[in-house]
This record gives structure tokens, C-alpha cells and sequence, in this order.
């Protein structure tokens, strides 16, 4: 089948007075990486849940991998693997029981199974602690075998809800290792929600997500080119000098900030070998940063993500944010 | 290596294997019903711990208040029958109450722990999962049963296969509608301490109007009728029944020993007596099923 995998229509979520998704509009197309970047509480679980069948739209339409969520439920739990935030594992089971039970629960044939069970877990480098009871593992190998478990029924989309919510930045990267792996081997598209701006960074694009609507959406180059301009910061022999010949010569208002004259222009690096060939005071050192996805962020809904964090009341969202910070 | 010629040796690179699931269909189900009741068992079988501390109340009711109320109740005893042996039947009713209840407590605990997720998500009948975590937990609970069962010439009762048979059947049938009763219960009740609250509620007085301990004829009105409302009541009858079926005990002492359930003074057959255990399984299983079908 061509054609986007997922597509969503005007989808509407009201919790009583509460509406958590607003009309949302988006597709993702077969292989992508899709992400879902946005503040907790902004909306992004609800959608997930929506596509994941577990919980109903109150308007609207979504449709995965070519299959209504509330009329072929059941087609679509198939073709879909999930890793949710918290662990769904049997802590009592080993490793391969667990997987085990879920070969059975989705029909996996015998014969495919013992083939497909190995490759999964050599996938997430788990194959040597198989017969380990779950308890035993750490919190990244715990992560990892869900992302083997969601991974076993060979589905044609993997939802990961913050894959790596409280797990330490080594374990975090590793994770993402294995996710980027994992897209190599299988022919599959990922949709992941995050609120970590540099994990939104390995998505092929993103929607971002505040407030339950889409504010935008594209591949991280684009949004962040979408805010403009590049950050260029220069250290100079004669920093006042340099300050007054790139507003007469360049037209570029530039000041001092930490120490070196600053000034933001459009894709810098094109820009730094004009510098070179304008400037007469002779240049010790350049550094060009590139718009982040906080920037951008920022830009689209006039606040950073920690802000809007910060904002939410909710207990449990204040719970979470203090294990996500907790990086 | 003579794994590497049975399993077909798949590079995980280069090589996606083909996995194709089928149709959602009946033998699906089935196999959901097998896995999720071989899980009961595997979790069982690791937790050495619950097999013995659930074995320590009906071991108790059985040698020491069987021993010493039998001094004061002997004599109420036709001659040569042991409040024991009276007892009997009671306490393996009692042995597969808690670890039946306590099986389907599980689920509350799969909710606590994301489990109970894995499984609601699948893409299998809900049915598919209640009723294999009510076959898992009537499995280990009879199980229980059988240990209690092993010990049945302390209670001077005989080691007959016909008998053995027939109470293994009439605790699957117990076990199936104490675990279907903690199912529904689990189902609508989210954490464990409220859970073992209320079963530890309900579990006594179970235990306390089946007439496990005394004859249920010539009591008082109220729970007279109390008790007839118990389950365990009609699995606590015919067990007894058939416990002395088996001893050389005259029919007027049977009918004293072992009478069958009355209602307002009517006998109820044996055969109705299960029938209404299986019934009430059978509803409860119902109203379970109905419970889980609604979340998510």
C-alpha cells in the first residue's frame, strides 16, 4: 500500500469541559520517523491513545495503516507495536516468557516464532539475558525488551510514548541507537511524542503540538530554518571597530555578548566567507549556531517548553516533568 | 550448535523475516485463553513463597481447631467419626477460597504494574482474557486443593481414587466461580489494598455461613438463611456427602453427618446443588467479561 500510514482528520478529544486535542490535521508516510514535540499536557498522549484504539475520538477521523481506528480496531491493534511511558512487562516472567505471551496474544505462527523471537532480541542486544526474570533488568533493558516485545509482530507502525522518559542520558542515547537501528532492519514508520527538544532532533519531521492543536509541521531543518536566522559570534583584534564596519559595510546591528560580538544573519555559514573578505580587523575566531527546536518552539507559540511546563497544574504532569528533568 | 540446525540461523541484519498475523478469529481466542492460563501457572509455580503461606490457614483449621473443638463437638458426633474427618470438607473449600480470591487479585496488581495493558490492548476478545485468568486461577486454587487433599488420612478420611475424583471436580467447579467472583471484584476495584480489604471482608464470612464447621439444620432463622445464599454452601454439602459416602457410617447417621442442603425444608439434589455453583460461575464470568469489555 503507498500512501500516507497514518492520516488524521480533524480530530476532536473533549474530556467534559476539557478539549485536549482541538482539530488536528496530519498524515505520516510509510517509513518515516514522525514526531510529536510538545509540553505535557499539550495533547500529544491523547492523540497517541486515539491511534493506538484506546481511547475513542469525540470527533473527527483517524485512519492507521489504512484502517479506521474505531471501526477496525481490532485490524489496527494488529498492525501496530506500542511502548508506552510506564513499563507493561511482566516483572515475574523472564525476558523470552514475556515476549512469549505476547507472540501468543497477537497470533505470531509457531513456526515464524522462534526465528523472529531471536532476531528481536539480538536487535535490542537482549538475546544473552532471555531467560532472566524481568526484575533483574535496568530501566534501558527493561526499555529495550518493550521495543523487542512491540517490535515481535513485525507491525507496520511502532507508537513510542516518550520512549525514554526517566531513563539516564547514557541509557537515553542508547535507546535512541537502537531506535535509529531498528530502521535500517525493519520496514517500518515510527510515531514517537516527546518533550525533549534534541531527541525531536532524529524525527524525519515533527508537528508541533500546544494547547491540542498542530502549530507546525516539518522536518526539524525546515523549522528551524523556518525561524531564520543563524547566530554568528566572532572574536576580533578590534571588537568596536568591527562592530561599526559591519553596520556601514554589511548593515548588520551586532553587540558584545559574552565577549564577542554577536549578530544574527541568515544561514551563517554561507555568510562567513563574506565576512572574511569584508572585515579589516583581522578575525581570531568564528562560531556559527544554528536555530535550536527551542528556538523554534519559542517562536511558534511565544514561550519555551520549560515555560509551558512549568505552567501546567496538573500533579501528575508536574511528577513527570520532575523525572524528565531529572537528566 | 544443534540449536543453530533446528532454528533456522537468520542473519537479523540483512534478513527481515516475514511475520505475517493472521484474521482475529476463534483460534486465536483460544490461544489468548491457553497463554494467559499458562501464566497464571508459570507465576504459581515461581512463587514458592504463596503456595506455603496460603496452605498455613486450612492446615490450621484442620489439626488445631479440628483437634480441639473435637474434644468439646466429638460428642455430638455419631461413635468413631472425628470432628476432623467432619471438618474436612470445609477446610478444602477453605484452601482453594484464598488462593482462588488471591489469584484474581492479580489482576489489580497487573493494572498497578501496566501489565493488564499489554493485555487489553491486544488484538484478541476480552472474553479471551477473562476467561483464561478464570481457568488460570480455578487451576492453581484446585491445585491447592490437591496438596490439602494428600493430607486426607489425618482426617481418617480414605484414599479413594472415586472419591479423590469427585472432590478434585467439585473444587474445579468451586475454584472457577471464587476466581470468576475476584475477577468481577478486581475489575472494578483499582489498587490492592482496597482489594484486600474488602476480600479479606468477605472472605471469612464465606467461610463462616458454608457450614464448613457445623451442620447447617436447626439454626436460627437469619442465618439459616444467610447461608443458603453462600456458594460455598452447595459445594460444602455434596463434598461432605461424598466424603462419608465412602466411610461405613449407617443412613440415619449419614443424614445427620451429610444431609443435603434444604430449602424451607425441601432437599436440594446434589446435581441442583452443583448446578447452582456453576451457575453462579457462569453469571459471575458474565459480569466480568462485561467489566472488562468497557475499559479502554
Amino acid at each position: 500500500m503507498t500512501g500516507p500510514v497514518i492520516q488524521v482528520s480533524d480530530l476532536v478529544k473533549r474530556y467534559g469541559e476539557i478539549e485536549a486535542v482541538r482539530g488536528i490535521n496530519f498524515d505520516v508516510t510509510a517509513g518515516e520517523t514522525f514526531g510529536f514535540l510538545g509540553p505535557n499536557g499539550a495533547g500529544k498522549s491523547t492523540t497517541i491513545k486515539i491511534l493506538c484504539t484506546l481511547a475513542n475520538p469525540t470527533s473527527g477521523s483517524a485512519r492507521v495503516a489504512g484502517y479506521d481506528v474505531v471501526k477496525n480496531r481490532d485490524t489496527v491493534r494488529r498492525n501496530i507495536g506500542l511502548v508506552f511511558q510506564e513499563t507493561t512487562l511482566d516483572s515475574y516472567l523472564s525476558g523470552e516468557q514475556n515476549l512469549r505471551f505476547h507472540a501468543d496474544l497477537y497470533g505470531v505462527p509457531r513456526q515464524q516464532l522462534a526465528p523472529r523471537l531471536k532476531q528481536v532480541l539480538e536487535m535490542v542486544n537482549l538475546w544473552d539475558r532471555r531467560e532472566s526474570v524481568v526484575s533483574t533488568y535496568s530501566g534501558g533493558m527493561k526499555r529495550r525488551l518493550e521495543i523487542a516485545r512491540g517490535l515481535l509482530h513485525a507491525p507496520r507502525v511502532l507508537f513510542l510514548d516518550e520512549p525514554t522518559v526517566g531513563l539516564d542520558p547514557q541509557t537515553r542515547s542508547s535507546i535512541w541507537t537502537y531506535i535509529n537501528d531498528l530502521k535500517q532492519r525493519e520496514d517500518i514508520t515510527i510515531f514517537l511524542t516527546t518533550h525533549y527538544m534534541d531527541e525531536a532532533e532524529n524525527c524525519d519531521r515533527i508537528a508541533i503540538i500546544d494547547n491540542g492543536k498542530i502549530v507546525a509541521i516539518d522536518t526539524p531543518a525546515a523549522l528551524k530554518a523556518s525561524v531564520g536566522k543563524d547566530r554568528v559570534q566572532i572574536s576580533t583584534t578590534d571588537d568596536q571597530a568591527t562592530i561599526a564596519e559591519l553596520k556601514d559595510r554589511l548593515d548588520l546591528e551586532a553587540g558584545v555578548h559574552d565577549g564577542l560580538v554577536t549578530f544574527n544573519v541568515a544561514s551563517g555559514e554561507q555568510f562567513v566567507p563574506r565576512l572574511f573578505a569584508t572585515l579589516t580587523h583581522s578575525i581570531r575566531s568564528v562560531s556559527v549556531h544554528r536555530p535550536t527546536l527551542d528556538d523554534v518552539f519559542m517562536s511558534y507559540t511565544g514561550r519555551t517548553i520549560r515555560d509551558s511546563e512549568a505552567t501546567a497544574s496538573d500533579k501528575n504532569r508536574s511528577t513527570i516533568i520532575a523525572m524528565g528533568r531529572g537528566r | 550448535m544443534t540449536v543453530e540446525l533446528t532454528t533456522p540461523d537468520v542473519d537479523p541484519v540483512t534478513a527481515a523475516i516475514r511475520v505475517s498475523v493472521p484474521e482475529r478469529g476463534f483460534r486465536q481466542d483460544l490461544r489468548a485463553v491457553r497463554i494467559v492460563w499458562h501464566r497464571e501457572l508459570i507465576r504459581f509455580r515461581s512463587d514458592r513463597l504463596r503456595l506455603v503461606t496460603s496452605l498455613v490457614q486450612p492446615v490450621l483449621f484442620l489439626f488445631v481447631l479440628g483437634t480441639g473443638l473435637g474434644a468439646l463437638a466429638g460428642h455430638g458426633l455419631p461413635v468413631g467419626i472425628s470432628f476432623k474427618t467432619y471438618v474436612y470438607p470445609g477446610v478444602l473449600a477453605m484452601s482453594v477460597l484464598f488462593t482462588a480470591i488471591f489469584s484474581a487479585g492479580s489482576i489489580v496488581w497487573d493494572r498497578e504494574f501496566g501489565f493488564l495493558r499489554e493485555m487489553l490492548v491486544a488484538p484478541v476478545s476480552r472474553s479471551a482474557i477473562v476467561i483464561g485468568k478464570c481457568l488460570g486461577g480455578a487451576t492453581v486454587a484446585t491445585f491447592q486443593g490437591i496438596v490439602i487433599l494428600a493430607l486426607a488420612g489425618a482426617a481418617h478420611v480414605p484414599y479413594d481414587p472415586i472419591l479423590f475424583l469427585t472432590v478434585i471436580g467439585e473444587l474445579l467447579l468451586l475454584s472457577f466461580t471464587l476466581t470468576a467472583f475476584g475477577v468481577m471484584m478486581a475489575g472494578r476495584i483499582k489498587q490492592m489494598q482496597a482489594f484486600m480489604a474488602l476480600t479479606q471482608m468477605l472472605v471469612m464470612p464465606l467461610f463462616f455461613l458454608s457450614g464448613a464447621l457445623y451442620p447447617l439444620n436447626g439454626l436460627p432463622t437469619w442465618l439459616a438463611v444467610l447461608t443458603r445464599f453462600d456458594p460455598l454452601t452447595y459445594i460444602v454439602s455434596p463434598m461432605r456427602n461424598a466424603v462419608f459416602s465412602h466411610l461405613s457410617v449407617s443412613p440415619a447417621a449419614m443424614s445427620f453427618l451429610a444431609p443435603n442442603v434444604t430449602w424451607d425444608g425441601w432437599q436440594v439434589p446434589i446435581g441442583l446443588s452443583l448446578g447452582i455453583v456453576a451457575i453462579m460461575g457462569a453469571a459471575l464470568l458474565g459480569v466480568a467479561i462485561a467489566e472488562f469489555q468497557k475499559t479502554e
